[in-house]
């Protein structure tokens, strides 16, 4: 779950890191008021769930209450990436004398906590991990120990941050570690973290991605969730509990298992089609599961036909066959529909469905086959 | 031979007084494996269709002599089933359930290496593992693959790894063992440990070897084949058509910052000698050239 800026501002907040004060607006009359009751000069931020705002001016300076007018009324409705702006974060202005860059994440080679510092912040770090990797003091935390101050000095001290700088790093250090522990997070990011002319060490941005499987500890969670950004087929099929990310192309793909729905897709591409979706529908592929998946495949426009692509294990041939015909007793589908239907009982599960076979409902022996037939429809160029 | 687990392996089933542990600990019975016990702390001296629960891994192991535990506990309960297992005896912890907080993962995989080295998990989030004829620990469907060998196979992917094992059923090829590590971020048992054991099993000769995207496991047990391989390796990496920034399904595969793509690990494993199939079939095509090779 990425969170916006300001969220991701106010979680911080919680862990006693210092950020700026600032109110959300979501249309011009809300960015002005904020500002009033704020003061200027503010900044006005767009929030959106991905990188490279201020390029697209998604970030402006405003010193007067006319500017934040003026910037409010250019930002909101900007897209940013393909991110509509829909909301703003008007924050107090702050003076910056350096820009620093903090970050901690899961190393999934070392199995351990990754802490990134440098100096140079306000540029990614991406970039300056190719350029001058020197630049960046990283340090290894063992989760089953944690962070110590003493570590987290010594972290700090590798970064050769403005002498200045320093303990006020190493507090927002720990605190940073804590936000990323105690909130599971999957990342949390500083850029910049800035220096103050009168020394104070500030959070001036945040990006943080949480462990959606943390939820059921987290119950505040659940407002995170609601500001995701899905397009209305995801949004479908995050309300029936289905594994489901959109795609630009015409082929529906429905399949149990994640790594079958990946090869799937892998597959359709392979053979010159273009998948409209990823959806696993999970292992036990019954009628319910099914017909929710035909639900939200079928409402989408692109979609010109479909691929059920099924490995039978544990479930057996028959019952995903009736499941799958029970699932088209109850959704009425608009475009031709190939299965591929193997594994455990595959025989009895296919002599269920032949009957029901037509123009509109068609079964192949194997992926590739159902690949080549599916897409060659969604072409309208039936053999 | 086998890797892992065998005939003669003793499984406790932490949870399997639950709906999914229940059945799928009664199915692995039924298959063969030796399913001595169950654990639930409110539910010790009871059974399970005749198979005893105790309250805790240490009570079980003591009454079964148990090496190995099957965890079908909520993802809330995870930690303290795993760190419940090795302190209770147990040597290899093989974890089903899905949905696990990724710093937990994190925790009690450096909590073990630390604490229990000799002990090796399995999962979590994995399909589990299978020695065909022998013991099957999990939710694999027993009859899909064929007992004895020459081949082993390790997946990160659960579906997939039917794939395999029936794409070979099909070509009358038998496997040794066959080992899913699970696709989430820290997985307690990693591609290199699998490959290792089959590197060193007198029966196992050749390797299929399933990826996804995500990650750079796949890369590191390239460089694995590469240095301390000699037995043949077939693969095939899902997700080479995935969209950046979008996660695929399982926590684990998700493509970030240009990091973790299909074409990268495909390149990394051609490099190593393997033998990469663009699609699960043709994958099992390959595997099933190297078998005829051997």
């Amino acid at each position: 779950m990425d969170l916006f800026e300001y969220q991701g501002k106010q979680f911080f907040k919680q862990f006693g890191m210092p950020v700026s004060d600032g109110e959300v607006a979501f249309t011009v009359q809300e960015a002005v008021d904020a500002a009033e009751r704020l003061g200027t000069p503010v900044m006005v931020k767009a929030q959106v769930h991905t990188g490279g705002r201020g390029k697209a001016g998604g970030v402006k300076f405003a010193a007067s209450v006319e500017d934040v007018q003026e910037h409010a009324s250019n930002i909101l409705g900007l897209d940013i990436n393909g991110h509509i702006v829909q909301r703003l974060w008007i924050e107090k202005a702050s003076d910056i004398s350096e820009e620093y860059y903090a970050s901690f994440t899961l190393d999934r080679s070392a199995k351990q906590h990754l802490g990134m510092l440098s100096a140079e912040g306000g540029v990614e770090i991406e970039t300056v991990a190719a350029e001058n990797p020197d630049a960046i003091s990283k340090i290894h935390v063992d989760p089953a120990v944690g962070l110590t101050r003493e570590a987290a000095q010594a972290w700090v001290d590798g970064a050769n941050l403005n002498p200045v700088a320093v303990e006020g790093a190493v507090d927002i250090a720990m605190q940073l570690y804590d936000a990323y522990v105690q909130g599971d997070a999957d990342l949390v990011e500083i850029n910049p973290l800035i220096l103050t002319p009168d020394n104070r060490v500030h959070v001036l941005d945040a990006k943080v991605t949480l462990d959606s499987n943390s939820i059921f500890r987290h119950e505040d969670y659940a407002e995170f969730d609601e500001t995701q950004p899905r397009d209305e087929r995801e949004e479908a099929a995050h309300e029936k509990g289905l594994q489901y990310v959109g795609l630009e192309g015409s082929v529906g793909v429905i399949a149990n298992g994640a790594g079958l729905a990946m090869s799937t897709v892998d597959v359709v591409n392979q053979v010159g089609g273009k998948p409209a979706n990823f959806l696993d529908i999970g292992g036990g592929a019954n009628a319910d599961v099914m017909a929710g998946a035909l639900e939200v495949i079928n409402n989408d426009p692109e979609v010109k036909s479909i691929f059920i692509n099924i490995f039978g294990g544990i479930t057996r041939g028959e019952e995903v066959a009736n499941g799958i015909i029970e699932a088209l007793n109850r959704v009425d589908i608009d475009a031709p529909i190939v299965i591929r239907l193997d594994g455990t009982n595959a025989d009895e599960g296919r002599e269920i469905l032949q009957p029901a076979l037509n123009d509109k409902l068609m079964m192949e022996p194997t992926m590739l086959d159902a690949a080549k037939k599916v897409v060659e429809l969604a072409k309208g160029a039936v053999a | 031979m086998s890797i892992f687990v065998d005939s003669n392996t003793k499984v406790i089933y932490q949870g399997l007084t639950g709906s999914q542990g229940r059945y799928y600990g009664l199915l692995n019975r039924d298959y063969g494996t030796q399913v001595v016990g169950g654990t639930n702390p409110k539910k010790a001296g009871e059974d399970v269709d005749g198979i005893p629960i105790f309250a805790n891994c240490a009570e079980a192991v003591e009454a079964t002599g148990a090496t190995a535990s099957c965890i079908f506990i909520p993802a809330a309960g995870v930690y303290s089933a795993v760190m419940d297992a090795a302190a209770g005896g147990i040597k290899f912890i093989v974890c089903i359930t899905e949905g696990v907080p990724a710093h937990d993962e994190a925790t009690f995989y450096n909590e073990l290496k630390a604490q229990y080295p000799d002990v090796q998990l399995l999962g979590p989030n994995c399909p589990g593992i299978i020695s065909p004829g022998q013991c099957n620990i999990g939710i694999t469907a027993g009859h899909i693959a064929k007992a004895g060998g020459p081949v082993g196979i390790v997946s990160r992917s659960g579906t997939l790894t039917y794939q395999a094992l029936y794409e070979l059923q099909q070509k009358d090829i038998g496997v040794t063992t066959c080992v899913g590590i699970g696709g989430d971020p820290v997985p307690g048992t990693s591609f290199i440990d699998c490959l290792a054991a089959f590197e060193a099993d007198p029966d196992t000769h050749a390797v299929m070897m399933i990826g996804e995207i995500g990650g750079s496991a796949e890369e590191e047990a390239a460089d694995f084949i590469k240095n301390h391989m000699t037995k043949p390796v077939s693969s095939y990496i899902a997700g080479v058509t995935a969209p950046p920034g979008k996660k695929m399904g399982h926590a684990g595969a998700i493509v970030s910052g240009g990091k973790g793509t299909a074409d990268a690990k495909m390149e990394a494993l051609r490099d190593a000698g393997v033998k990469v199939g663009l699609n699960p079939t043709e994958a099992g095509e390959l595997m099933a050239e190297i078998v005829a090779s051997l």
